[in-house]
């Protein structure tokens, strides 16, 4: 330990010390959870009974199930009953497959008030389930900054005060890496949850789970960045959480059969080492491949949402990355074993603005949202002020996407006159103005300033916009990208049905973590009916919600494919990857499963979280209503930007001639039927999702999936029973 | 750099090369813990009728290595250090030709390490260690 960290850690005050016994992992589960409650200073372990562990399977379904046990729907975000659940899931931890690091945390978010889950990567839930917990529960609130200490080798956990370390997560993972390890070799032992100072003023507050890089010799940091549950943190008084295991290796989680984790890992291995290069160059650049296809394909949200692509995207293409900015060379896995190693960083990166103006930093990215959202949604084509802004994103503790897609809203409101400098503080919002985007992030850091309102997310901007600043509210309702209160992810999604689906009928608001169609809709044609629509948004939803409870990662499912994968009867489900999760699930667990069950487990989650959000306030029909800019073009630049193509849609689907309409009239009928054809695709997707058509899940749904607990009952049936769907049986 | 160099030509197929290897690392005769493995060459040829599969330190297998516990000692062997080892076998992905191997009941892939054990067991001096 330096003499810096000796001092910060001779200022802590030991709060609470709870010793609990280890016992080994069984097939992939400890059966436990560690609960911390932070009101009172009490450690406790909770068993996880087997009707549990069967009905919720792990990670995001833990979550949400000990989220649901601890919150009444009248809990808002900041009460202390507020949970944040951090779980893995029971394939967690294994070192042999690809993308088997992640966390899923859950908690009741700042900006939509619902149940918010968000996956990480890191090595905090792999860590975390080797000292013996499947899951974390914090609730409660300390009165000043703690430090939670889990010894994963000492059996140990310690709250302490932590008064003066840094909040800003760059520092303080460093600060808190040096202070836990043995020695500097043990560093790669430490994990540390963080978040920074602007989650403390903003909803869109996010959690880094971080690792050690043993080449670049750092802490690098991976998000769990969706829906605020930074802000609920640092709400928490919590300035971090260190968990510190040494000795990991592919037993740990004493699986039921090695040989079929092996096996199916090698060949991912292969595939990855064979064909990464030539499909998409993930090891290179990592997400950031496909900025240049989006923008090639007319998908990419440039100036909120307007254009789909934009002549200055050159200035920020993969290839501009790799060339000047990115290390290359380095494996950049965010869990031992994965083979695509998707997280780039960029070395020696100078700042040119804020607090830490001068120095050289590493900045973890660019991801592909990052670059979309602080780029080119906001007009900043600029490589230098987006990786600026990823890096204050990071370390201030600051959702990426949400950031972009709010900036993005102000840029336009301040384009169009709605806001000016009067409303901004001075803060020029012109598009493309790198440094007002910081200066933004600088301001919510301070907890000042215009920043401030902008940190309160797009839906309480509009708010604001509309009864402070005299904005017309119908037209910020249409150009505002949010939904539930959580801001749109970077896709354009406008003229793929199916991806306004995906995006507009999730249940935490629009990620694209549930179903990204955007391809299979528009580039291949893959789903001509409304049918062949829903029944994606049936099976895609369903399946990525599985490697969120099994603590996986999404990406080496289908950002990498085998060779032959376009002979396969369904390319776009990837069967052999599919092939290889029945049989690494098999091999850890000792359970032989096929897709169905896949999808089955999946689907008491995902519609045990459709009540949840029903029991907090949202979950109706009218909640899954899309800003109309999702659907389609609301201004005229957007319509005459792709006039020929609304023209002919015009002709063709509506039987009006757009010749002898002005292009106020043709958005207009447009517009019906646009809104008209998301409608029919509500009605087939819920149909599918054995959902009514204010989108409840009928009670025959909650039977065949065993979650028909009393207490999920209750929620559904006043609501069924008013649209007359309450069984007969039932009464 | 020491490595391991073959003369296809003149192996008979005794195996004693694997037996050796499996012994010396892993205390028990079984092909399948040799870091030295002996196929049927189906295409014969100038080569001769068996084709030993054995790393030669090309060091492609450490460039993705995590936990950097492939290394290269001073005799320009790349070896696995068990302690910083996490058993991911990527460094088994990355080899094109499949020359680091793992068994089901270790924890860890091994690979040639160019010690010279099998050298000295086969019979017929296909195996000879350059340095």
């Amino acid at each position: 330990m330096n003499s810096e960290s000796q001092l910060l850690a001779s200022q802590h005050q030991l709060l609470t010390e709870y010793r609990y016994k280890h016992n080994p992992i069984y097939r992939g589960y400890n059966n436990r959870l560690l609960y911390i409650d932070l009101d009172s200073m009490t450690v406790k372990e909770k068993q996880i009974t087997p009707e549990i562990k069967e009905k919720f399977t792990g990670g995001r379904g833990f979550g949400l199930y000990y989220l649901w046990q601890a919150v009444t729907p009248q809990t808002k975000w900041n009460d202390p009953e507020n949970e944040i659940v951090i779980a893995h899931g029971p394939l967690s931890g294994i070192t042999q497959y690809p993308g088997a690091g992640k966390s899923l945390v859950c908690a009741l978010s700042p900006l939509t008030h619902l149940p918010i889950d968000s996956n990480v990567g890191g090595y905090f839930g792999p860590f975390l389930k080797f000292s013996g917990f499947d899951a974390l529960e914090l609730q409660g609130k300390a009165d000043n900054d703690v430090i939670i200490f889990i010894d994963g080798n000492e059996h140990e956990i310690r709250i302490e005060t932590a008064p003066s370390e840094a909040i800003d997560s760059h520092i303080l993972v460093e600060q808190l890496s040096d202070m836990y390890a043995n020695n500097d070799d043990d560093k790669s032992s430490i994990a540390i949850v963080c978040s920074g100072t602007a989650a403390e003023n903003c909803n869109i507050g996010m959690l880094n789970f971080s690792f050690w890089d043993k080449r670049r010799g750092c802490a690098r940091l991976k998000q769990a960045g969706r829906g605020g549950i930074g802000r609920v943190f640092r709400d928490k008084h919590i300035k971090a959480i260190v968990c510190r295991y040494r000795g990991v290796n592919g037993d740990i989680n004493n699986p039921a059969e090695k040989r079929l984790i092996n096996t199916a890992g090698i060949r991912l291995h292969k595939e990855v080492a064979n064909s990464d290069h030539l499909q998409n160059n993930m090891r290179k650049i990592g997400t950031a491949n496909i900025i240049e296809v989006m923008d090639q394909y007319d998908l990419l949200p440039c100036y909120n949402y307007q254009f789909g692509s934009d002549p200055q995207t050159e200035k920020i293409t993969s290839q501009v990355f790799i060339d000047n900015y990115v290390t290359q060379g380095v494996p950049d896995g965010c869990w031992y074993g994965c083979s695509l190693s998707c997280a780039k960083a960029v070395n020696n990166f100078l700042l040119r603005t804020g607090p830490y103006k001068g120095q050289r930093v590493c900045v973890d990215g660019p991801e592909y949202e990052n670059a979309a959202g602080l780029g080119a949604n906001t007009g900043t084509f600029d490589p230098d002020w987006i990786l600026e802004a990823n890096f204050y994103c990071d370390t201030y503790g600051l959702d990426t996407i949400s950031m972009g897609t709010m900036t993005a809203f102000a840029m336009e409101c301040f384009d169009r006159g709605i806001i000016t400098l009067e409303h901004t503080g001075g803060l020029d919002l012109s598009w493309g103005n790198g440094e007002s985007l910081c200066e933004l992030m600088h301001q919510m850091s301070r907890g000042e300033g215009f920043g401030i309102i902008v940190g309160r997310g797009v839906r309480e901007m509009k708010k604001i916009f509309v009864e402070e600043y005299g904005a017309d509210k119908n037209f910020l309702e249409d150009i505002g990208m949010e939904q539930k209160g959580l801001e749109y992810s970077e896709y354009l999604m406008k003229e793929s049905l199916a991806q306004q689906g995906g995006y507009a009928l999730c249940n935490k608001g629009p990620q694209h973590d549930e179903a990204w169609l955007i391809f299979m809709d528009i580039v291949n044609n893959q789903m001509p009916t409304f049918e062949d629509k829903a029944e994606a948004l049936y099976y895609f939803p369903l399946f990525r919600t599985w490697f969120g409870l099994l603590g996986m990662c999404k990406l080496p499912w289908n950002d990498i494919t085998p060779a032959d994968n376009k002979y396969s009867d369904d390319p776009a489900k990837v069967p052999g990857h599919v092939r290889n999760y029945c049989q690494v699930f098999e091999g850890v667990t000792g359970k032989s499963i096929a897709e169905n069950d896949i999808l089955k487990m999946s689907d008491r989650v995902y519609t045990f979280q459709r009540v949840f959000i029903l029991r907090m306030g949202s979950g109706q029909r009218c909640h899954d209503k899309p800003p109309y800019r999702s659907l389609g073009p609301v201004t005229k630049e957007e319509y005459l930007s792709r006039e020929n193509r609304y023209d002919k849609q015009l002709k063709e689907k509506t039987g009006i001639d757009p010749v002898a309409k002005s292009v106020e009239e043709k958005i207009a009928i447009l517009r019906i039927w646009r809104e008209q054809q998301f409608e029919t695709l509500v009605d087939a997707v819920y149909k599918r999702r054995g959902w009514t058509p204010n989108g409840i899940p009928k009670l025959q749904k909650l039977e065949e999936l065993g979650i028909d607990f009393p207490e999920v009952v209750a929620v559904v049936k006043p609501y069924l029973q008013a649209e007359g769907f309450w069984p007969d049986y039932a009464e | 750099m020491r490595k391991l160099i073959v003369d296809y030509s003149l192996c008979n197929g005794c195996g004693r090369c694997e037996i050796v290897c499996s012994k010396a690392f892993f205390k028990e005769e079984n092909r399948e813990k040799s870091a030295i493995r002996i196929f049927s060459n189906q295409y014969g040829g100038y080569h001769g009728q068996y084709r030993l599969a054995v790393c030669d330190q090309c060091g492609v297998c450490a460039k993705m290595c995590t936990p950097m516990a492939l290394y290269v000692d001073d005799n320009g062997v790349w070896k696995i250090d068990k302690n910083k080892c996490v058993g991911c076998l990527i460094c088994i992905g990355e080899c094109d030709r499949g020359l680091i191997y793992y068994h089901d009941d270790l924890p860890t892939p091994f690979k040639c390490i160019a010690c010279g054990l099998c050298v000295r067991a086969c019979p017929t001096g296909a195996l000879r260690l350059s340095e």
